[in-house]
């Protein structure tokens, strides 16, 4: 603090001597600098290298078998050339379905729970519980569904695997809302509730609206990662060699189909394979891009143009 | 500051009661506190306050920061109570009918009493249209679409924002400059017809010209609309309101005609505060 005083003498001796230390150790300081830095820089890029690997693998070995017949025909059997996985795209976007239709009122509902209550015992009960929820390894989830759906109505079906990812997306969900329904001002609310708003409605229609482009961006996230998922629908959706859209009946999913023809001894069905991995990367890299999108606009209409 | 305040107090305390009563009789009383005292916790924030407003009267609540007159407003139209630790006791009459009483519910009460806050809270998702019409969607009965455009006109009329805002009712209230988003703010409270219209120092974030926009505003709606306001601007007060009332430390020191509070003000306190000696 000291520093900030004007010297009017000349430096003292030690003073001087301080002045040649300093210089000395500013060329080590600026290598360990130096040497810090490409380190992290590294790990940065170590970060994303696996993405580019998939991604470049995935193109050689799938894009050749990708054509307008993968989305539109069905598989074919062994031994027999085409064939697509339009089964396994629809039955992906209807299991998809299925989980937003379980899992987004919930986690909203939840989130909002947490925001507005915070402090309450049952709040922080619900999110230190979805945390370990969060961290449940997707196949217990998959073994949940079996025992509680499956199991009771004697059959696989799409509705399990649904609520199987359903069960998983709410507590991201949830924490998400959460964090964006924290991000609006309590000036707002007041605002809201002096109107003669009542608390609910206040939460649905001001506080929920305010932080909805926060909360779809969440939600996004939270279905490009279940999107992928095949453990949980391994004892659930099971998989189809048909064209079924009952939501009663076992269902075919990209994962699973992917699975399927990995694990075969067949040259065909790896192909086809490696093209199912492409179009299930192709679709969650797009949600995320939609999230990226979303998550934008909200701070463009923040800024007040 | 406030703890500055009282020390500097000690020494000229005045024996008399903190709400000397009214000199002159009020016509028509819209809204009274009475016996009002408000805590946050354990801290008694409002100290027994009585203080009567006349019908079509300008109002305005002085003092220094942190000497109650904000949570007194707030318990006008029992916002006070949406914080978790607050409470009250005492009453509060409108038009002669307690708010605070058992039956009560305090979501109507608010309907009828309109608040506006330091800062401008215009709803972001919403535009200028819309939220001026945000307090009518929950009023009792359905406000038809032909309706709404009426009043929603009128009331952004009366808040002088109208010839601003006319050709982009759709356009987002973000895009509003922060003292056209007061007024806006003044024209959704004013957009439900409230008895009292309760201001909480609405310029004390703005510019001088929106400033005077606001007071101009607020010199316009006197005799239509009862109003409170809670400024720390002394001048602010002297230049808009009927009667002025001067809070310090959660007691109601002196309230008075505004011309006589600033020329004559009969409490040695009263007088420190706007010869400014403290605050």
């Amino acid at each position: 603090m000291t520093a900030g005083v004007i010297r009017t003498q000349r430096p003292s001796a030690r003073q001087r001597a301080v002045g040649e230390r300093a210089r000395k150790s500013l060329g080590r300081r600026r290598a360990v600098n130096g040497v810090m830095l490409g380190v992290l820089a590294t790990a940065a890029v170590i970060t994303v290298l696996p993405l580019l690997f998939i991604l470049g693998h995935l193109v050689t070995k799938g894009a050749t078998s990708l054509d307008l017949a993968f989305f539109t025909h069905m598989p074919t059997p062994v031994g027999e050339a085409g064939g697509g996985m339009a089964n396994a795209i629809v039955g992906t976007l209807i299991i998809i379905g299925l989980a937003m239709l379980f899992g987004l009122p919930v986690g909203v509902g939840a989130g909002l729970y947490l925001a507005e209550n915070r402090g309450a015992w049952l709040a922080n009960s619900v999110r230190f519980l979805s945390d370990v929820l969060n961290g449940l390894p997707s196949i217990v989830m998959g073994i949940f569904a079996w025992q509680f759906l499956v199991r009771p109505m004697g059959h696989f079906s799409a509705l399990s695997g649904g609520v199987a990812l359903g069960v998983m997306m709410i507590p991201m969900i949830a924490r998400t809302t959460e964090e964006m329904v924290r991000t609006v001002p309590t000036s707002l609310r007041e605002a809201a509730l002096a109107l003669g708003y009542a608390r609910w409605r206040t939460g649905l229609t001001i506080v929920l609206r305010t932080a909805s482009a926060g909360i779809v961006t969440g939600v996004l996230v939270s279905l490009a990662r279940v999107a992928g998922e095949t453990a949980p629908l391994l004892f659930t959706a099971f998989g189809n060699q048909f064209w079924s859209t009952s939501v009663t009946q076992p269902i075919a999913a990209l994962p699973l189909q992917i699975f399927n023809y990995a694990i075969s001894p067949y040259d065909d069905w790896h192909r086809l394979a490696w093209a199912g991995a492409l179009v299930l990367i192709a679709l969650i890299l797009v949600i995320s891009i939609v999230a990226r999108v979303a998550t934008r606009a909200r701070f463009d209409m923040g800024s007040g143009d | 500051m406030a703890i500055e305040v009282k020390s500097e107090l000690a020494g000229l305390a005045d024996p008399r009661p903190a709400n000397a009563a009214p000199a002159v009789t009020p016509e028509r009383t819209r809204l009274a506190a009475e016996s009002l005292d408000a805590w946050f916790g354990s801290i008694h924030a409002v100290h027994d306050i009585s203080l009567p407003v006349r019908e079509g009267s300008v109002m305005a609540i002085i003092g220094p920061s942190g000497c109650g007159k904000s949570t007194f407003l707030r318990c006008l139209n029992r916002m006070h109570e949406t914080v978790s630790t607050g409470r009250v006791s005492g009453r509060v009459l409108l038009d002669g009918a307690d708010i605070y009483d058992g039956g009560v519910n305090p979501i109507a009460v608010r309907k009828h009493i309109g608040m506006v806050f330091q800062r401008p809270t215009p709803f972001p998702t919403m535009s200028i249209r819309d939220n001026v019409a945000a307090g009518l969607r929950v009023m009792d009965g359905h406000v038809s679409r032909r309706e709404t455009d009426a009043i929603v006109e009128s009331a952004l009329r009366r808040a002088a924002l109208w010839g601003e805002v006319k050709d982009r009712l759709g356009a987002s209230a973000l895009a509003l400059s922060g003292g056209q988003q007061q007024r806006l703010c003044i024209a959704r409270a004013l957009a439900t017809s409230p008895r009292v219209l309760l201001l909480d120092e609405p310029t004390a974030s703005l510019d001088p010209a929106s400033t005077q926009s606001i007071e101009q505003l607020v010199r316009e709606l006197r005799g239509d609309v009862t109003i409170i306001i809670v400024t720390h601007n002394m001048q602010q007060a002297a230049r808009i309101s009927d009667r002025t009332a001067f809070f310090l430390a959660g007691d109601l020191v002196e309230v008075a005609p505004t011309e006589s509070l600033f020329t004559s003000p009969s409490d040695p306190r009263t007088e420190a505060y706007i010869t400014g000696r403290f605050g």
